[in-house]
């Protein structure tokens, strides 16, 4: 018989998280991955990698793969805030590029969900190269959230 | 971000692959262009998936973004044939709007140049697949221009 490790409920959720997300091609490709969550919000992180400039000369990194990072992040505090993997769609996301990260910097992206009504969830975040004090990008966007139907009694 | 070499290969041909630039060859675009517009063409591939059978939104926000750019470059030649002196682009804001989910086809984008100013530049962005009238995504870009010669 092997031994098992006995995983808190929040070890197992992360494990959980973890498997969900390196299971999304897209993020795959990107070097996109889960760094740390909390009840209503969610990091992920994307460590450099060439595929993710936009253009050789300059060495920046594409504002889509940020774009990618933080639609990701704020769909997973959204995930967070429910506290199940419903459905859930982008309808609108905003960014404001506030600076370009550092070259071969690992950029943080991070999502909370400040508010959920039944079908709509808002979501805010930013994304950061090291120092969260000094943010690369700003971020605002609402989720249309799929619940199943209410059965009534 | 932008991109001599985006403005070299829209110059130089119709239509073409953007392999030269590492973000959108991970997104395998191509470009094909006309006397109205250049259309940007994201083939469907396995690695542009979010959820299962969908594109993630952020691959056609990137999208949307390089169809601006290619837009802004265009206008700009139009402007001002000397192609030495084009400043780098940068986008300031990018709003996105989804309508609809990205199906496993290939996704087309055009933009549309609102106002071509010296500093900013305000773009409409629109990506559809089967049918242009049904778009799956817009973005609202507003680019800086950084020339090179500031100042002069």
């Amino acid at each position: 018989m092997t031994e098992r490790p006995v995983l808190t409920p929040e070890q197992r959720q992360q494990r959980f998280v973890q498997r969900f997300l390196g299971a999304v091609p897209h993020l795959a490709a990107l070097g996109i991955a889960y760094r740390t969550h909390g009840p209503d919000w969610a990091e992920l992180e994307m460590p450099f990698a060439d595929q993710q400039l936009a253009d050789p000369d300059y060495g920046i990194i594409a504002s889509g793969a940020i774009f990618t990072l933080m639609d990701s992040a704020a769909g997973f505090s959204v995930h967070m805030a429910l506290g199940e993997f419903l459905p859930i769609a982008t309808i609108d996301l905003r960014i404001d590029y506030l600076r370009g990260p550092a070259p071969g910097a690992t950029v943080v992206g991070r999502g909370s969900c400040y508010r959920m009504t039944r079908q709509i969830a808002f979501v805010r975040g930013y994304a950061h190269d090291g120092d969260p004090d000094r943010p690369i990008a700003n971020m605002a966007g609402t989720f249309i959230v799929t619940r199943p139907p209410v059965v009534a009694a | 971000m932008t991109s001599m070499a985006l403005a070299q290969a829209l110059r130089s041909d119709r239509h073409g692959r953007l392999d030269m630039l590492p973000y959108a060859r991970l997104l395998d675009l191509r470009f094909e262009q006309d006397d109205e517009e250049v259309r940007l063409v994201m083939p469907f591939s396995i690695g542009l998936v979010g959820s299962p059978g969908r594109l993630h939104g952020g691959a056609i926000a990137g999208l949307l973004e390089i169809a601006g750019l290619a837009a802004v470059i265009l206008a700009q030649q139009g402007a001002q044939p000397d192609a030495d002196r084009l400043p780098r682009l940068r986008p300031v804001t990018v709003t996105a709007d989804f309508m609809r989910e990205g199906t496993p086809v290939d996704t087309i984008a055009a933009a549309e140049v609102t106002r071509l100013g010296r500093r900013i530049i305000n773009v409409s962005s629109r990506a559809w697949q089967v049918d242009r009238g049904r778009p799956i995504a817009m973005a609202n870009i507003n680019f800086l221009a950084d020339w090179p010669d500031a100042g002069a």
